[in-house]
């Protein structure tokens, strides 16, 4: 078994620079939470989570966010508690010992749309839709690459290219065959703030919300860097001051 | 070195009864170091701080992780979303590691540079070298512990090294999984021994400092100290020098944590582990990866020993045989700024470990440029890793001839600032 492991691993590591055909590099978005001072669009989080909720949410689950996470970004508690009792989840045993179902709470994790990844399988050709709760930091590229997926499928297969059937070509995914078809299309959702939904607009709107869905601290952890590196900056040009004070008569 | 006698009658009894005052005088205080200790000199305490910064963000994360295979991936994400500060200690603990690992090779390659491990001081070099391998140790169990895909494939990949041990190979794998894959109790006892081997490593970090204290810190003429005239006491000189070292690090240090917390990390340890799929790619950090070219750089069997074999023996030697570093540079001269020849050549085997770090990260099959496989650049770099030390090392000290490196500490320094005063 052990021998087996390691002449796989090897194997498939040897095997990897030639598998596939050569997948462009996603373009650099210009996201509102890039760079030391950026912060997640407040407006761009809204509409992604409306992309999420009435597109992606039907096969992908976000299953480490909780709702009440939403606060940190702007939702009232009230808008939380409307949008979690839109999802009914399974809860119990109650006292009779029987499992039953309640609207969602502040307090639950967003509900997934398959009780388990049999489920999810079985609806989806054998094809299991990942959880999307860490996706921004879990594919090379991170914002860039789903974006450029997300928007990267074509109706016009390359020359020599043969897909598969039940796959669809898709330039920036590795190996250009993805199983999930098209997710978004112009028109998919109407968004409240009467921005147009374009594919383009959907895709950078929903990528924005995965980005906070994967790293929701991340303006608490820019804020805090600034003035840390700061305060350090400071710190050490003193000490760098008080050294060679120190040192004067060494030399 | 005369203690100061201490008048506190409280701290007279305790001192009586346990000389902990005078140890802190005659080794944080009075402690002679040499005077002309350069920047290079920083990264032993940097090292001994963080390992501080490890052991103490790594108990707090200890206190919110579950081992187990169906909650340790997301208990690490509710560390990072739901503990107060829970992102910020983890991505300290995760960019501590890869910060310890780059302030300890360079206090290695200062060694290597300035002839540090030359008599009398042996005993701190094997010392190091056998903390190392306890870092290595270290950070492979706790890069597990996430139970990402390469966290798990790692797990794999490398317990599975052992075997290529005949017989004895195929038990020994079974016995370090506790089982007959990484699996759950694979995952608890490397949970329990990540929190064991820093609290060894402090006790070896003891004793390098045992062995630093006895004959005292090496410097950059690689030449002994002659009397009070080269040193100076370690408080405040070398504290204060240490502190702005350490602020300086600090900086690059929390830089990363701030704004590239994921920098040094596969986007493959954010998917949680799966049995069922194998990586396309499977790398180690990139500390690591100059050990795992080597480990694959040897595709050959050599008479009946296959080559996977060969490949284990090669990746633990290229490490073991660092302890004979001492005796295998036969010169007699330590610091390189007197050995022409060696000087060049020190630069030649950095560079050689760089090259096999960056192959770790390369599949051995892909070409570089369209010309070279990896594969070929990592065989060169293996070889040349221990020709340098197997046979540069001791030929060269027997065939160069050194300059002659100055009579005492004080001596280069009053020369030195002599020159400076003329050219000013």
């Amino acid at each position: 078994m052990g021998k087996f492991v390691l002449g796989a691993v090897l194997a498939l590591t040897l095997g990897a620079g030639t598998a596939f055909a050569e997948v462009p590099k996603p373009a650099a978005q210009a996201w509102s939470f890039n760079g030391v001072f950026g912060t997640f669009d407040r407006a761009a989080l809204r509409r992604g989570l409306q992309v999420y909720t009435e597109v992606c949410a039907a096969c992908h689950s976000l299953s480490l966010v909780y709702y009440r996470h939403l606060q940190s970004v702007g939702f009232s508690e009230e808008e939380i508690k409307t949008l979690a009792r839109e999802f009914e989840v399974e809860d119990g045993p109650n006292d009779d010992g029987e499992m039953f179902t309640r609207p969602a709470k502040p307090t639950d994790p967003f509900a997934s749309p398959f009780p388990n990844a049999q489920a999810a399988r079985a609806a989806n050709a054998g094809a299991l839709p990942p959880d999307l709760s860490v996706m921004t930091k879990a594919r090379k590229g991170g914002e860039d690459y789903l974006h450029a997926v997300l928007v990267g499928y074509r109706d016009e297969v390359p020359a020599g290219v043969e897909v598969m059937e039940g796959l669809f070509f898709n330039e920036y995914f590795s190996g250009q065959q993805i199983a999930m078809p098209p997710p978004l299309a112009d028109g998919a959702v109407e968004y409240a703030d009467g921005t147009k939904a374009t594919v383009q607009q959907m895709s950078m709107d929903v990528v924005t919300f995965l980005a906070w869905a994967a790293e929701p601290t991340l303006e608490d952890r820019k804020r805090l860097g600034i003035k840390t590196l700061l305060f350090l900056l400071v710190l050490t040009a003193m000490l760098y001051a008080l050294k060679r004070k120190i040192w004067s008569d060494v030399h | 070195m005369t203690s100061p006698t201490w008048n506190n009658p409280v701290v007279k009894w305790i001192e009586y009864r346990l000389p902990v005052f005078s140890f802190t005088q005659d080794h944080l205080i009075d402690y002679p170091t040499p005077k002309n200790l350069n920047y290079w000199w920083n990264f032993g305490s940097l090292a001994g701080i963080t390992l501080t910064i490890m052991i103490v963000t790594g108990i707090v994360l200890a206190m919110h992780y579950t081992p187990h295979v169906d909650y340790a991936f997301e208990s690490v994400e509710r560390i990072m979303r739901d503990v107060n500060y829970g992102w910020l200690i983890r991505y300290v603990h995760m960019n501590g590691g890869s910060m310890f690992f780059a302030v300890v090779y360079i206090h290695i390659f200062r060694g290597l540079y300035y002839g540090s491990y030359k008599a009398p001081r042996e005993m701190l070099w094997i010392i190091g070298i056998i903390i190392l391998l306890t870092m290595m140790a270290t950070a492979f169990l706790g890069y597990v512990l996430p139970w990402g895909q390469m966290s798990f494939w790692a797990a794999t990949v490398i317990t599975n090294m052992f075997s290529a041990f005949p017989l004895i190979g195929e038990p020994i794998v079974t016995w370090l999984w506790g089982g007959f894959s990484v699996d759950n109790p694979t995952l608890n006892r490397f949970f329990s021994l990540h929190y064991l081997l820093p609290f060894v490593i402090f006790a070896l970090v003891f004793l390098h400092l045992w062995a630093l204290h006895v004959h005292h810190s090496n410097n950059p003429l690689g030449i002994d100290t002659k009397g009070p005239q080269d040193t100076i006491p370690f408080h405040p000189y070398y504290t204060i020098k240490d502190l702005f070292g350490l602020g300086v690090f600090m900086l690059v240090f929390l830089g990363f944590v701030f704004f590239a917390p994921n920098f040094f990390v596969e986007p493959d340890n954010y998917i949680k582990a799966n049995p069922m799929q194998t990586p396309t790619h499977i790398v180690p950090e990139w500390y690591l990866t100059p050990f795992y070219a080597i480990l694959r750089a040897i595709t050959f069997d050599i008479w009946f020993i296959p080559a996977k074999l060969i490949g284990v023996i090669a990746m633990f030697g290229s490490v073991l045989i660092l302890v004979l570093v001492p005796w295998l540079d036969t010169s007699k001269v330590r610091s390189a700024r007197y050995r022409p020849i060696y000087k060049q050549v020190y630069w030649f085997f950095l560079i050689d470990c760089i090259v096999l770090g960056w192959v770790g990260f390369n599949s051995p099959d892909a070409m570089f440029m369209g010309a070279v496989s990896f594969l070929r650049i990592g065989q060169v770099a293996t070889a040349y890793y221990f020709l340098h030390l197997l046979v540069v090392l001791p030929v060269l000290g027997k065939l160069e001839r050194p300059r002659s490196p100055p009579e005492s500490i004080s001596a280069a320094v009053t020369k030195d600032s002599d020159t400076v005063t003329e050219a000013a």
